[in-house]
């Protein structure tokens, strides 16, 4: 990474691509352990979007990185190289995803408050990307944004079943709320992003995408009985690569294999 | 055979399956009759022998607490597979497995079971799932195995079950194999990959098919033609039309499939009495210790608690979203009746 | 023709209640049973035999139906229910000799 703070258009897509591929990691992690089987489906199939946007936003991130290096002839880096093979501080996903979704491996609640935040805001950003002058990226935004929309349908239906449920879930709801709202601030924060990726419109500036995002997830919260939590909003660093201390385990247990054999091909 | 239902010799016999109640006299089974003669197929409001019921309801449970339960040593590899796309396909395999349990379940349903009845059994032990589900998966090389081995057992198992009598069973079959044939082919480009890739990697394949090729024999039951034919459930359940073929039939079929297999996979199964019988057209393949099945069925396998305890866990801990998603339910039901009112 | 009393979309019931799935493939076709699932309502249930039953595009269109909605006709009176239909084969179009030439018959 450059001394500068801004990000390169490689940087940028790396951004959303680590946010996906880091959502999917968690997202893994419900199956075989979900409230009941048929949400095993759903969530698998949500964490299998999320891993197909990963992989064509780092793919298409390396491609714009060997042109950004003039390397025409030299390695381009893949999909598995940028998942597998970069350092912690290489990645560049938001704070709000990498977090385990509970102190015992799996708090539904805070997993339905992630998706609720997440999906939202994704719904947003690849709703504005998919007329970016970036042709690829508007295309991969036209793919995604279908697929973001049913999360945050999924979402939607589950946090208004949990806070207007029963008093237990509308206390775990809350909790789960309480949890993840610390987090939301860094998906609207654009000092990470070069201005000219935004002026020639291959960017969005994600503060645009709070105003929507807030009307549409305070709508939810309050049809679920719910109230916007009222928390400061955490230390992050993620789209510099300061991570939270959770990362490092993460990537080991995601990366250790495939390094443990350098070249191999699976 | 996911649903196979065998004991081990020394465990006691099931009382519960025992028909009771009113049976359907001599008459009524006429249709019954007529529909097993015919090779037809039986609907969920024919009348029915008791034992046929029940025996289907068990069959089909077991083999949906199977594909459920199997979704856990495959699981286990989901957040460590060594590239994007393999996890993107592990996670679909894995997710079509809780499918298949949705599927059998919902068969079991038009018997008249309910699908809560049946988890509990599951929990409790009642009825179980297929043997090799409590075998770990302790390398990346155990995700080829068990697609190639394990799928590929399941397969030779579940295409004549797609003609079995009970018609929903049948039709969950048909869906169950188009979705199977994917499995197989995944778990055989795994092994081949790994077997031509570095030397680490070749021997990571040959010990993983060196652990689960017994235990994969095993799934097919114990021996039931010849000597042993008069043991067991497979004579009344052919009668039936639930089981198409014998057990030892079944795994000889197996293992004439899936040897050449091995050769191009450049791997070896760990049988040093395996050989060609060019007067069979067969291969004859080595004694199987079936204590070790016996002794996995009772739940002395190496991973019968925690399989069976992860189960248990994620069923509790997800009883308070249940019960919300039904409050919710009730709660929307109620301001619906008043409006109207 | 009998009530068939199984399943109840009522919650409250021990588990979620039992859903019917009808999935049309293609259009021209019409809805066929694939089978069924549990959800608590009618929204999830729309939901999970979306993800459960077209996960490979195997449809366009989806319905789901309480268990407890369905009236199926007894077996017992299948005789008077279904034998008439039997001798009543102009219903079906292989009963009639289209001349050649003609289309979209």
């Amino acid at each position: 990474m450059s001394p500068e703070s801004v990000l390169t258009r490689a940087g940028y897509v790396l951004s959303l691509a680590d946010d996906s591929l880091i959502a999917a990691q968690r997202m893994g992690e419900w199956i075989a352990s979900a409230p009941e089987l048929e949400e095993d489906v759903a969530l698998g199939n949500i964490a299998l979007d999320l891993l197909g946007q990963a992989r064509s936003l780092l793919s298409y991130a390396g491609q714009v990185e060997a042109t950004a290096l003039g390397n025409h002839d030299g390695p381009v880096r893949d999909e598995d190289d940028l998942a597998y093979l970069r350092d912690e501080r290489d990645f560049l996903n938001v704070h709000l995803v990498e977090r385990s979704h509970g102190p015992h491996g799996g708090d539904f609640a805070v997993t339905m408050a992630r998706m609720l935040i997440l999906s939202t805001y994704q719904m947003e950003l690849y709703s504005h990307l998919r007329t970016s002058t970036d042709e690829t990226l508007a295309a991969i935004a036209a793919k995604a944004v279908k697929e973001v929309d049913y999360h945050r349908d999924h979402a939607n239906m589950w946090v208004l079943r949990l806070g207007d449920g029963t008093e237990d879930s509308h206390r775990r709801m809350q909790a789960g709320l309480d949890a993840e709202w610390p987090y939301h601030h860094e998906l609207f924060d654009n000092a990470h992003i070069d201005p000219l990726l935004v002026e020639s419109g291959a960017a969005v500036d994600p503060r645009l995408l709070r105003e929507p995002w807030e009307r549409r997830v305070d709508e939810v919260i309050a049809q679920a009985t719910l109230s916007i939590p009222d928390v400061r909003p955490a230390v992050t660093g993620g789209r510099r690569g300061i991570h939270t201390e959770q990362m490092g385990y993460l990537l080991a247990e995601m990366q250790h294999l495939a390094r443990s054999h350098p070249g191999a091909s699976w | 055979m996911y649903g196979n239902d065998f004991t081990a010799p020394d465990e006691p016999t099931r009382d519960q399956d025992q028909p009771t109640g009113d049976q359907p006299t001599g008459d009524d089974l006429t249709q019954f009759r007529q529909i097993l003669d015919t090779d037809g197929r039986v609907e969920p409001r024919d009348v029915m022998p008791e034992g046929y019921r029940k025996t289907l309801i068990r069959q089909i449970a077991q083999h949906a607490h199977s594909e459920i339960i199997g979704m856990q040593p495959e699981g286990n590899w989901i957040g460590r597979a060594p590239s994007l796309r393999r996890k993107a396909i592990l996670m679909a395999k894995v997710q079509d497995e809780a499918g298949h349990g949705l599927y059998l379940y919902a068969a079991a349903e038009t018997l008249g079971a309910d699908r809560a009845d049946l988890l509990e059994a599951l929990h409790t032990g009642r009825q179980k799932y297929s043997s090799i589900f409590n075998y770990p998966t302790l390398t990346w090389a155990d995700m080829g195995a068990i697609g190639w081995l394990v799928d590929g057992a399941a397969i030779v198992n579940q295409v004549p079950l797609c003609r079995c009598s009970y018609g929903p069973y049948a039709r969950a079959m048909v869906r169950v194999c188009k979705e199977e044939s994917f499995h197989q082919r995944q778990g055989f480009e795994i092994l081949y990959a790994l077997s031509n890739g570095s030397e680490a990697q070749h021997e990571m394949a040959q010990d993983a098919v060196n652990r689960w090729w017994w235990p994969s024999l095993m799934m097919f039951g114990p021996r039931d033609t010849g000597a042993d034919g008069s043991q067991g459930h497979t004579e009344q359940s052919m009668a039936w039309g639930i089981k198409r073929f014998a057990n030892d039939e079944l795994r000889q079929r197996f293992v004439d499939m899936t040897i050449p297999q091995s050769e191009s996979l450049g791997l070896t199964v760990p049988d040093p009495d395996l050989r060609w019988n060019g007067e069979r057209v067969s291969y004859d393949f080595g004694e199987i210790d079936f204590t070790e099945l016996f002794e996995v069925i009772k739940g002395n396998g190496p991973c019968n608690q925690q399989r069976l305890a992860h189960r248990v866990r994620a069923h509790q801990e997800g009883g308070w979203v249940r019960e919300a998603a039904d409050a919710y339910a009730r709660k929307r039901s109620a301001l619906s009746t008043t409006e109207v009112a | 023709m009998a009530h068939d009393p199984t399943g109840d979309a009522t919650p409250g019931r021990r588990g979620w209640p039992l859903w019917e799935v009808f999935v049309r493939a293609r259009r021209g076709l019409s809805h066929a049973h694939v089978g069924s699932l549990h959800a608590p309502d009618a929204e999830m249930a729309l939901r999970n035999a979306r993800d459960l039953y077209t996960r490979r595009q195997e449809g366009v269109s989806l319905w789901v139906v309480p268990a407890s909605s369905i009236t199926a006709s007894s077996p017992d009176e299948k005789d008077a229910f279904f034998d008439p239909a039997a001798d009543k084969i102009y219903r079906h179009p292989t009963f009639y000799d289209i001349p050649e030439g003609v289309d979209h018959l």
